[in-house]
Order: structure tokens, then C-alpha cells, then sequence
């Protein structure tokens, strides 16, 4: 049974148990449900949840534990002479086997301690799933037989239903935080291997950056080196034509919409630039590698400058575009909240619409400009695949515009794309670089929002 | 203020004394300041809306022929001998048999004169070959059609496709166009017999990938999507929606619940390639969910979405006035059924609208899934949430990368394909806001 239609049974079970529970509760109430503790309906909530839970619980934790656990069992079971090799050597021979287990590689192609060890593997693997079906069905069963039998008018089903309730969601909320949790250990712990082999100064400060390992101990001049130095420097350059490009035109178009454009204009208009901020990235990254570059690169010939095909400018302008929308929309609402008191002293004064915004509106919203700025970087140097698209591989310290330079995240999708065994330093720099790219973006968004709840409290 | 005016020598004009002065110049300029601020602020908004016409445009421009494609129609016999020389008539035999050598004696009788080896192949060449499947679809449907002759419309290859639509220029010189002369010649007579025309390309709404351009389409890509977004709505709406609940209606406020908030709030704005990181090494390496899967991308996918409907929930259920809580709490319902039967469908709208729009952005995400394996080159079809399987946006970034001409108008093609769903997704969701949102 797969674990797809055993949760449809389990799912179809507790459906039943419901309906069974409610059944039961009128039955001994002898159809009044006035002498029931609480309404039938939580009678049948009791019962479908002691019918559900236990079962999806076992479930989870099985499908958790059952890789590991058969993992260990083929790898016992294979010859001695290869149980002796080493992690790294086994972690590759597994996925052989993985490989074989499901298809992907004839069986007939391998060599028969995989090909047996995959048989074996497949063998487990139907064996465990009947054993999970088999235990979650009785589990589910004699959840469904003990609830009914406690059923009664005295019971507080209520009670006991919106308790489990209360828990499952205090539980969804935490999810979040799980997130958080894992994001960080997986992010740190890969980084600390990566660090092991690699010390870290040589990668904060190291300026050549060459991913490339060598497959053989014994082939020349490919042992990897990591100076992220190019990297950041890619991102930092990318970034700043992003921003050149989205700040004023995001901030001008902004303020003429929340201040000079009428209402149909303004209701015309403002969706129209809020697609751009729903259209996929992948498709900018088309734009920029299909038509933007080519562009620029024509543009450039014409006038005897020398564009690489991927260059910066036409990555950072694509960015710059796609990220128009959020600095405008931001910082519609931080002039939005400058009180309208102000606007109204300034042009009092006498002063122009355009000497009141520059004078007073814009100072006034600063903060929070700033702060939508800072949101709109982090945006920016997290940006994937734009840069995958249309910037290059090859890392250049330059900080010209026109050359191809490359970033953190296409430097992570290049390391990762593709088979890999997982502990290489090419695999764990991915992880170092996605630590830094975190932390960074986090700490961004931290300060701006402090800054956007600082500066609402000024004026609410 | 006052002793400034009995500076001596202190008069109307003197400099010193800042006086605004209401000289027409001066008014002149400063309106003239006025409207180069609007004519900014229009220019502005000029360079986005050109921005997006001309995204729109280049990618229409060159992905709309990528809906029809060119076939050629040839006198095909069905020749019994040909499909299967051992004699034998059974199903089986007509699924498997040699549908090649059916095309290439209709194209060898239509130009007699073609002898050498090397000039028929590239004659052979004209037809995809997708061509074999055509006959062999024919076939199938009617098997009484063996031994006799018909005209069929066949599918061309991609270069033929390509000149067809005028991608590939017939005066370039002949080492650099893919197309040679003498291919030229036999299509242009073709042509001349009324034998080539565009069809609506059904094949590329049908198949799945494809090394080859006329054989590729996204049907595969849609399936994986499909099945990616049902995983990431299944987790992320009911785990998004109790833990809104949880937060608005029962939070006590203490650290734990700040902690939450804050988290919920930085999580929005983690760059989406951290969360295929996670993936990559909680759901795929620690918990050993296949790779590649929709599972996988699905589960991804779904802790990103999670912000984004927590969020509007929140709002959603702000909205709807304290009065109705009380008035069902005065009556005696528990907080509970308060939620569920009074202030969960009040807020439904608010919740299904946020829950399109996190959706619609999970559809178009692309980088948290090649972490995890998606970018596999992936033939079949995927039929449930484990099998291998891409996803739009990935097929979409994976054409891209190829490096024959007619992917690029594949791509776009794909790509409009995208911005419809997206386009329908946020449709519904404005018709719902505007359909049952109240205001109290």
C-alpha cells in the first residue's frame, strides 16, 4: 500500500469514526441530545480524533525512520570487503544502489553485490510499507473501538476535543519557527564542514575563487580555491545598477501617484505597475539573457565599447526593473503615513506640490524610504535567477559594468545543480555562501523593519 | 526679526534682508521647477509601463509561432511489406513496426531523382521524427488503412520549421545556415505543390521534454506543476490558517508569541534559494524524501507560501468585528465554535484571496527547485507526487539554456503559458475580493 492511499483510508476512517461517534452519542442519550454533556457532533469529533492521530502520528515518525534503518540493514548485509571502505567511497556505492533500487540504472549493468543489495533494498522497502499500513490501520482501528467504547452522556467531549484542538494549532505556528531552526542548523552545520576544509579567512578574504576539485587525487593544478571576495563584489555591482535604475523610477513614480495623479489615473496605473512585481523571475531572466543583453551588446558595438554577452548592466538592469514595484508601492505607504497636516502647513506657505514633497513629505519619510530601500537590496542580492540566466560563471573582480561578473547565487545553483556526492568542499561551499547570503538578507530586514515600526510609532 | 529692519542702509532690496520676493522671474522659475518635478514623475512612470510592454512584447514577438507548426503533406502507401516484413497483421506487430521506412519511400517517390546515400538522408531529414509517430497514431486508430494509399500531413523537422516561419534567412551563404541548398529546392517545390503549411501544434501542449524542438511541450511541466502546487496547498493552507487562528484569536501575548511573529516576518523575506538549501538538506537528506519529486518541491514550496498566508489570514480575520464574537460568545458558544462557525467564514474570502496570490507566487518560483533536484531532464509524464517530474517555470529555464534556435520561441511560448495561469489565479482572486469582501 503506498503511503499516498493510506492516508486517503486513514483520512476516510476518521470520516466514518465521526459520523460512528455521533451515532453513539444519540444512541445513548436515547435520541435527546439535551442529556449530552456537549453537542453529538464533538462525540464524533472525539472518536475521529482518537481514529486519526495516533495513526498519522506512527505514520510520520515510520516514513522518518524507515530510510535510515534499511539503509543500515543493506549496508550490513553487503560483502566484507566492501563494508571496509570509506564514508565517503559508501556514500557513493549507496547511491548506486539507490540508483539500481528504482530504474534509474539496469540492475543487469551493475555489479551483483549492488544489484543484490538493490533487490534487497526494494525487497525492505515493500516489506516496511506493509508493515506501516498494517500497524496504522490496527491503530487506527483500535483508536476508532476505545473512543467509542468511552462514549457517553457524562463524557466532556468538548472539552477534550477543543484541548487537542488548541494543541494542533499552537503546533502550525510553530512551524515557523522550525523553519528558522532548520534553515539555521543546516546552514551552519554544512558551513562548519565546509570551514574544516577550507579555513575561514581564505574564504572571507580570498579573492580567486575556482570551484573546481579534482576528481583524482593525482591530476595537476585543479584543487579548488574559495576566496568569495569576487563573489560578493559580483553581487555588490549587480545590486548597485539595480538600484540606480529602481530607486528613482520607483520613487518618482511613487510620488506622482500619491500626489499628482488623479484617482482613475492612479487606479489605472498602479495595478499596471504591480504586475511587473507578479511576473515569475525566471521569465525577467529570459528577458535579460534574450533580449536586454543582446541589446546592449549591440548598443555597445555601435559606439566602440566592448559588452560582454552577460554582462553586469544588462542583469542589473532587468533586476532594476523587476524591482520598481516594491520601492514604489513601499514607498507609497510611508508617504501615504506623513500626516497630512504637514502637506497642508507647507502649501499654506505658499509653496509648490513640488516644494512641499522635497521639502517636507520626502525629509519626513526618509526612514522609511531608507528602510524600503534596505528591503529592496536584500531583495536584490537574493535574487536567483535573473543572475543565473544572464550573468556569467566566471568570477571577475571588476567593476565594470560591461564585463560579465558573477554572484553568491549563482555560484550556489552551479555548485549544487547536478549529482554530487554531499561531502565535497564544492557541495558545503554552496551551504557557506547560503549561510552568508542569510545572514546578510536578515539582518537587513531586521534593521529596516525596526526602522518602519520605529517611524510609524512617530506619527500614529 | 525687527531689528533686522533697522540695519542701516537696510531697504527693499537689500540682499541681506531674505525678503520673498514675488518677482515674476522668480514665480516663473519656480513653476518651471514644478513642472520638470511632475514631468519626472510621468517619465518615471513612463520607463515602467515601457518596461513592461516591451517584456510583454519580446517575449509575444517571439514565442506565437511556437502554437503552430509546419507539416508537410505527403502520398503515403501503407505498404504491408514495408511496416512489417515478416507478414504478421496483430496489434502488436502494427505498434512496433518500422513506420520510418513508410515516410521515407513517400518522400523517395516524390523526388525520383534523389539517389545518393548522403543526399537522401538529408532529404529524410525534412521530416521529423515525430513523422513516424504520426503514421503510427494513424495507424492505430484505423488499422484497415494498411496497403492503402492516402495523403498525409506529416510533421517537418525543426530547421524546416524554422525557414517556414522565416527564422532562418534563405540568403545567408550555405555553410551557415542549417538548411542547405538542395534542401532548399525540394522545399520550396513542395511549396509550389500546396504541400506545406502551419498546423496548430497539438503535440506541444501534449508531450512532455524532449531533446528534440518539434517533439518538445509542456504538458509534462503543467502535470508537475499540478501536482507540486496540490502538495504545497495541502500543507501550507491548513497549517497557514491554524496557525493565523492561533495567533490572532487564542495567542496569549508573551515571548513565545513574539518569537513567532518575528519569525513569520523574517521568514517573508529569506531569499526563496535559502529554503531550497533547507530542502536540499533537511527534506531530501535528513528525511529522505525522493529527489526530484513533487513532494519535495511541494513541501519546499509550502514553508515559503506559509508567510505569505499566515499573513493574510491575519488581516482577514482582523477584519471581521469584535461585535460578532461577542455576540456568539453571549449566547453561550465555546471560543472555538466561535472561530469555526461565525468568524472563519466571515473572513473565508480574505483567506481563499491571500491564498491565490501565495499560490500564484509558488508557481512562478523557480530557484528553491533546482536545489532539489527538479531540473532533471524528465521524458515521462509524471503520474503522482513521487515520480521524477519539473515544474513550468523550470522546463521554461531549462529551454532556455538549449541551444537550438526554435527552443528560444518554445520558451517564450512556455512562458506565456505561465503568465496565463498566473493571469487567471489573480483574476479569481480580485473577482472574489471584489465579490464578497464587506466592509462592516
Amino acid at each position: 500500500m503506498s503511503p499516498l492511499s493510506l492516508i486517503v483510508a486513514l483520512l476516510a476512517l476518521s470520516v466514518f469514526a465521526y459520523y460512528f461517534g455521533r451515532r453513539r452519542a444519540f444512541a445513548m442519550a436515547g435520541g435527546r441530545s439535551r442529556s449530552l454533556h456537549s453537542r453529538p457532533g464533538y462525540y464524533g469529533a472525539y472518536v475521529a480524533l482518537w481514529c486519526a492521530l495516533p495513526a498519522l502520528g506512527v505514520f510520520a515518525l515510520w516514513l522518518l525512520a524507515q530510510p535510515g534503518v534499511i539503509e543500515s540493514i543493506v549496508v550490513s548485509a553487503l560483502p566484507e570487503a566492501v563494508r571496509g571502505l570509506g564514508p565517503d567511497r559508501m556514500s557513493l556505492l549507496l547511491n548506486d544502489i539507490r540508483n539500481v533500487a528504482d530504474g534509474t540504472f539496469p540492475a543487469s549493468a551493475a555489479a551483483p553485490h549492488v544489484a543484490e543489495a538493490a533487490a534487497r533494498l526494494n525487497r525492505l522497502d515493500a516489506t516496511g510499507k506493509g508493515a506501516l499500513a498494517a500497524l496504522a490501520l490496527t491503530l487506527a482501528l483500535a483508536g476508532l473501538v476505545f473512543a467509542r467504547s468511552r462514549v457517553a452522556p457524562a463524557l466532556r467531549a468538548r472539552n477534550q476535543v477543543e484541548r487537542t484542538i488548541d494543541i494542533l494549532l499552537i503546533a502550525c505556528s510553530s512551524i515557523a519557527i522550525l523553519t528558522t531552526i532548520g534553515i539555521v542548523l543546516s546552514l551552519v552545520f554544512e558551513s562548519i564542514r565546509f570551514f574544516g576544509k577550507i579555513p575561514f579567512f581564505d574564504f572571507v578574504l580570498g579573492i580567486e575563487w575556482s570551484p573546481q576539485t579534482a576528481l583524482r587525487d593525482d591530476q595537476v593544478g585543479s584543487t579548488g580555491v574559495f576566496g568569495a571576495i569576487p563573489l560578493f563584489a559580483g553581487t555588490m555591482l549587480i545590486t548597485l545598477i539595480a538600484m540606480l535604475i529602481a530607486v528613482p523610477v520607483g520613487l518618482l513614480s511613487a510620488i506622482y501617484l500619491s500626489d499628482y495623479a488623479d484617482l482613475r489615473v492612479r487606479g489605472a496605473v498602479k495595478p499596471v505597475v504591480e504586475i511587473l512585481a507578479g511576473i515569475p523571475t525566471v521569465v525577467y531572466g529570459f528577458f535579460a539573457a534574450l533580449t536586454v543583453a543582446p541589446l546592449f551588446r549591440g548598443l555597445g558595438e555601435s559606439v566602440g565599447l566592448d559588452v560582454a554577452s552577460e554582462s553586469a548592466l544588462a542583469a542589473g538592469t532587468v533586476m532594476g526593473i523587476m524591482i520598481i514595484p516594491f520601492i514604489s508601492s513601499l514607498s507609497d505607504d510611508v508617504m501615504n503615513a506623513v500626516p497630512q497636516s504637514l502637506r497642508n502647513g507647507s502649501l499654506a506657505m505658499g509653496a509648490t506640490k513640488s516644494e512641499t514633497i522635497r521639502r517636507v513629505i520626502l525629509p519626513a519619510a526618509l526612514p522609511g524610504i531608507f528602510a524600503a530601500c534596505l528591503l529592496a537590496v536584500s531583495r536584490a542580492i537574493g535574487e536567483t535567477m535573473i543572475v543565473v540566466m544572464a550573468a556569467g560563471l566566471a568570477a571577475n573582480l571588476t567593476a565594470n559594468p560591461f564585463e560579465a561578473v558573477t554572484t553568491v547565487t549563482v555560484q550556489i545553483v552551479t555548485l549544487l545543480i547536478g549529482d554530487q556526492e554531499f561531502d565535497s568542499a564544492k557541495t558545503l561551499a554552496a551551504f557557506a555562501l547560503g549561510l552568508v547570503l542569510f545572514v546578510i538578507t536578515l539582518a537587513m530586514n531586521v534593521v529596516a523593519l525596526h526602522v518602519v515600526r520605529k517611524y510609524r510609532e512617530q506619527y500614529d | 526679526m525687527t531689528d533686522a529692519a533697522h540695519v542701516p542702509g537696510g531697504g527693499p532690496h537689500d540682499p541681506a534682508l531674505k525678503r520673498p520676493t514675488l518677482d515674476e522671474r522668480r514665480l516663473r522659475r519656480r513653476y518651471a521647477a514644478e513642472r520638470r518635478f511632475k514631468a519626472y514623475g510621468v517619465a518615471a512612470i513612463a520607463i515602467a509601463m515601457v518596461a513592461l510592454v516591451w517584456l510583454l512584447f519580446s517575449i509575444v514577438a517571439q514565442g506565437y509561432q511556437a502554437f503552430v507548426h509546419t507539416h508537410i503533406k505527403l502520398d503515403v502507401f501503407f505498404d504491408a511489406e514495408l511496416l512489417h516484413p515478416s507478414g504478421r497483421n496483430t496489434p502488436e506487430s502494427l505498434a512496433g513496426a518500422n513506420y520510418g521506412a513508410v515516410y521515407k519511400k513517400a518522400l523517395r517517390d516524390r523526388f525520383g531523382d534523389v539517389k545518393k546515400r548522403r543526399d537522401r538522408r538529408s532529404l529524410y531529414a525534412l521530416l521529423s521524427q515525430g513523422a513516424e509517430d504520426d503514421l503510427r497514431d494513424m495507424v492505430l486508430a484505423d488499422p484497415s488503412i494498411v496497403d492503402t494509399g492516402q495523403a498525409v500531413w506529416l510533421t517537418a523537422s525543426d530547421h524546416v520549421d524554422m525557414l517556414v516561419k522565416g527564422k532562418i534567412e534563405r540568403d545567408r551563404p550555405e555553410r551557415e545556415r542549417p538548411i542547405k541548398d538542395r534542401q532548399l529546392a525540394w522545399i520550396d517545390a513542395l511549396m509550389a505543390d500546396d504541400r506545406v503549411e502551419t498546423r496548430f501544434n497539438t503535440r506541444f501542449f501534449s508531450s512532455g521534454a524532449s531533446r528534440e524542438p518539434e517533439l518538445a511541450g509542456v504538458w509534462g511541466a503543467i502535470m508537475g506543476s499540478i501536482f507540486t502546487m496540490m502538495v504545497t496547498l495541502l500543507l501550507s493552507f491548513p497549517v497557514g490558517v491554524g496557525a493565523a487562528v492561533y495567533l490572532e484569536e487564542f495567542a496569549p501575548r508573551n515571548r513565545w508569541t513574539d518569537l513567532i511573529e518575528v519569525n513569520i516576518n523574517n521568514l517573508a523575506a529569506v531569499p526563496s534559494i535559502v529554503f531550497g538549501l533547507l530542502g536540499l538538506a533537511v527534506i531530501l537528506n535528513f528525511f529522505g524524501v525522493p529527489r526530484s519529486a513533487p513532494l519535495a518541491g511541494g513541501m519546499v514550496l509550502a514553508l515559503m507560501t506559509l508567510p505569505t498566508i499566515i499573513i493574510a489570514t491575519r488581516a482577514a480575520l482582523k477584519a471581521v468585528p469584535p461585535s460578532i464574537r461577542e455576540a456568539a460568545l453571549g449566547i453561550g458558544a465555546s471560543k472555538l465554535q466561535v472561530i469555526t462557525h461565525h468568524v472563519l467564514p466571515l473572513a473565508l474570502p480574505g483567506i481563499l484571496t491571500g491564498t491565490i496570490i501565495g499560490m500564484a507566487q509558488a508557481l512562478g518560483e523557480t530557484a528553491p527547485l533546482l536545489m532539489i533536484g527538479m531540473v532533471a531532464f524528465i521524458v515521462d509524464i509524471p503520474t503522482d507526487p513521487l515520480s521524477p517530474a519539473t515544474v513550468l517555470p523550470v522546463q521554461i529555464y531549462l529551454w532556455s539554456d538549449m541551444p537550438e534556435r526554435s527552443f528560444v520561441e518554445k520558451t517564450s511560448a512556455a512562458i506565456m503559458i505561465l503568465l496565463a495561469f498566473l493571469v487567471v489565479m489573480n483574476a479569481v482572486a480580485i473577482y472574489l475580493r471584489r465579490r464578497f469582501e464587506r466592509r462592516w
